[in-house]
């Protein structure tokens, strides 16, 4: 029977030939995260259940991200959680502030998620593995305390959607630009409850990064899953990095999807999401006048290196408008240190931008860059809900690293063209 | 079981964030998160809300992060149940893993109004408006999720497997 690349991978950790969507099956889990706003519950949940040991102490990844360095008392608390529950079962994958980065970028980076994996994570940009040919989706905080008892997970075998890109993609047409086109075409819940398999020749030439930002937005459409077949440029990214063995899958030609959408890249602009929601994607050119207080590049969807480059790129000899401020947030410690050594820092300080250390806090609101009432920010994040970044009246504005530099300079919503 | 109570409504895709501002995510106490249900769109929401009234919402409810705080949030403040055209599918899985009820029903958005006294019958699938008449059907609940329901939840379900 053909089938798609997320059904042979949920199929191989049933131990079975092949599984239907619509399916309720069990799972064996390859590694199970969560990060300080969703462990201490699972935590909880797991010391209630007097089990006494974890399923693997190298499957689990806890990783204190969200709000650290702690910012108050209360999260300093939930970090300690971690800690203590990390030290007591021997968890090998806890990560304490210096290791520590935002968990999607830094699991792949560590070698930790791999091609064929099954993932799942306490946080809904989880999704972001299939950009290595791993089948990862966000849980809650129970599926993670369970997960860690029986080393499993439920799931109904999802249908999928196939996305065919194809064409050559302006100068500054991102794997951002792709996604929030897609989130736009098919809205916010175009996806729910889907596989979306991104696939085309546009795919096969899009850098490792941009594929992870794409895979990390499905969630954006209401996906299960993203995925993308794992090639060339996905194994020079995890041949130095994996530890164990792994499995690279591929959908078969003749498998069955829910439906298929084409689009071509080449007459794709970047885009702009307005307030409030990701599907609110618009063309640059079509953006208008927008002022903006604040701009962030980093998170999980925006935070690698590459992003750094690319707005660095712009920034470079050039100052940020005088009503503007600009943080940057390397999404991991190996992240901060490239960016120093090829001089990023330097650029990102000469045009009078701040550089944090990794966390989430801006992305969601934490902290590090809240939005006071009315502000606008122009944001490489992933959500622009109301509040996501601070005052309900706030707004988020998303956009690519090379977008979001230049209305930094602008200070309102402008192209890279415009510079 | 019958569940019976006054409603609240709430629209199309509502998010996370809004049932539960990140900055509470400091918490796992059901009833201090539920004092701030709803805050990023109504934000006397809990003032408001009494015990066992339940909410009914449009499509892509729970919209956003993984955030399990979100269904506490929403039993913590007294909300005995949630109809929606639909749910986000982590929303969903949590709402039955962490034992809230919610019901998908087409058309209760069209067909009921805020204040109105509803009654679902979870045996029958059946929801009644009692303020206007009308009735609707809820989605089946998969036979699956119907045992962890009974089972009190996921952590009950797999414990009670283990020991089996």
């Amino acid at each position: 029977m053909p089938q798609t690349i997320t059904e042979k991978i949920l199929a191989a950790h049933t131990g079975r030939e092949t599984v239907v969507p619509g399916e309720l099956i069990n799972v064996r889990i390859d590694m199970a995260l969560a990060n300080d706003i969703t462990a201490p519950i699972a935590i909880d949940l797991f010391e209630k259940s007097r089990v006494g040991s974890v399923f693997d102490q190298e499957r689990i990844a806890l990783v204190p991200d969200h709000f650290v360095p702690n910012k108050d008392v209360r999260s300093a608390i939930q970090v300690q959680t971690m800690r203590t529950f990390a030290r007591k079962y021997n968890i090998k994958n806890f990560f304490e502030l210096g290791e520590m980065g935002i968990e999607h970028v830094l699991l792949p980076e560590q070698g930790l998620v791999l091609p064929g994996d099954v993932v799942i994570g306490a946080d809904s940009h989880t999704c972001t593995y299939g950009a290595l040919g791993a089948f990862a989706t966000g849980v809650g905080s129970t599926d993670i305390a369970a997960a860690m008892i029986t080393g499993e997970a439920w799931f109904k075998v999802p249908e999928s959607i196939k996305f065919i890109y194809h064409g050559q993609p302006g100068k500054w047409v991102t794997g951002k630009d792709l996604i929030l086109y897609t989130i736009g075409d098919i809205g916010v819940d175009g996806a729910t409850y889907k596989a979306m398999e991104f696939t085309g020749d546009a795919i096969k030439n899009l850098p490792l990064a941009d594929r992870m930002t794409m895979a990390n937005m499905a969630i954006e459409a209401g996906g299960k899953n993203g995925i993308i077949s794992p090639d060339e440029t996905t194994l020079d990214y995890i041949k130095p990095r994996a530890k164990r063995p792994f499995e690279c899958y591929t959908s078969d030609p003749d498998a069955l999807y829910a439906d298929v959408r084409t689009y071509d890249v080449s007459g794709i602009e970047p885009q702009v999401a307005f307030p409030f929601l990701p599907e609110n994607a618009r063309n640059i050119s079509e953006v208008g006048t927008v002022l903006i207080d604040q701009v962030v590049i980093g998170s999980c969807t925006n935070g690698r290196i590459e992003d750094l480059r690319l707005a660095a790129g712009i920034l470079e000899g050039r100052t940020i408008d005088k009503n503007m401020r600009l943080i940057i947030v390397p999404a991991t410690p190996t992240i901060y240190r490239q960016a120093m050594t090829e001089g990023l820092l330097e650029v990102f300080l000469s045009a009078k931008g701040i550089v944090s250390p990794p966390t989430c806090g801006p992305c969601l609101g934490g902290f590090m860059g809240i939005l006071g009432p009315g502000e606008r920010a122009v944001a490489t994040t992933n959500r622009n809900f109301v509040g996501r970044m601070g005052h309900t009246s706030s707004e988020v504005y998303l956009a690519n690293p090379a977008v979001a530099a230049a209305s930094a300079v602008l200070g309102r919503i402008g192209s890279p063209e415009e510079l | 079981m019958k569940i019976e109570g006054r409603v609240w409504k709430f629209g199309n895709n509502i998010d996370t964030d809004v049932i539960i501002p990140a900055p509470y995510l400091v918490t796992s106490d059901m009833e201090e998160l539920g004092r701030h249900c709803m805050e990023g769109v109504d934000a006397e929401f809990a003032e408001k809300v009494r015990s066992g009234d339940i909410i009914v919402a449009g499509k892509n409810f729970g919209c956003g992060s993984s955030r399990e705080h979100a269904p506490m949030a929403i039993k913590g403040a007294g909300i005995s149940c949630v109809i929606a055209e639909g749910f986000a599918r982590i929303f969903f899985r949590n709402a039955f893993n962490m034992g809230l009820s919610i019901f998908e029903s087409p058309g209760v958005f069209q067909g009921i109004e805020e204040g109105d006294r509803i009654s679902i019958n979870q045996d029958m699938g059946e929801i009644m408006d009692h303020t206007n008449g009308k009735r609707f059907s809820a989605s089946p609940i998969p036979s699956f999720m119907q045992e962890l329901v009974e089972a009190g939840g996921l952590m009950s379900y797999i414990l009670n497997k283990r020991r089996a």
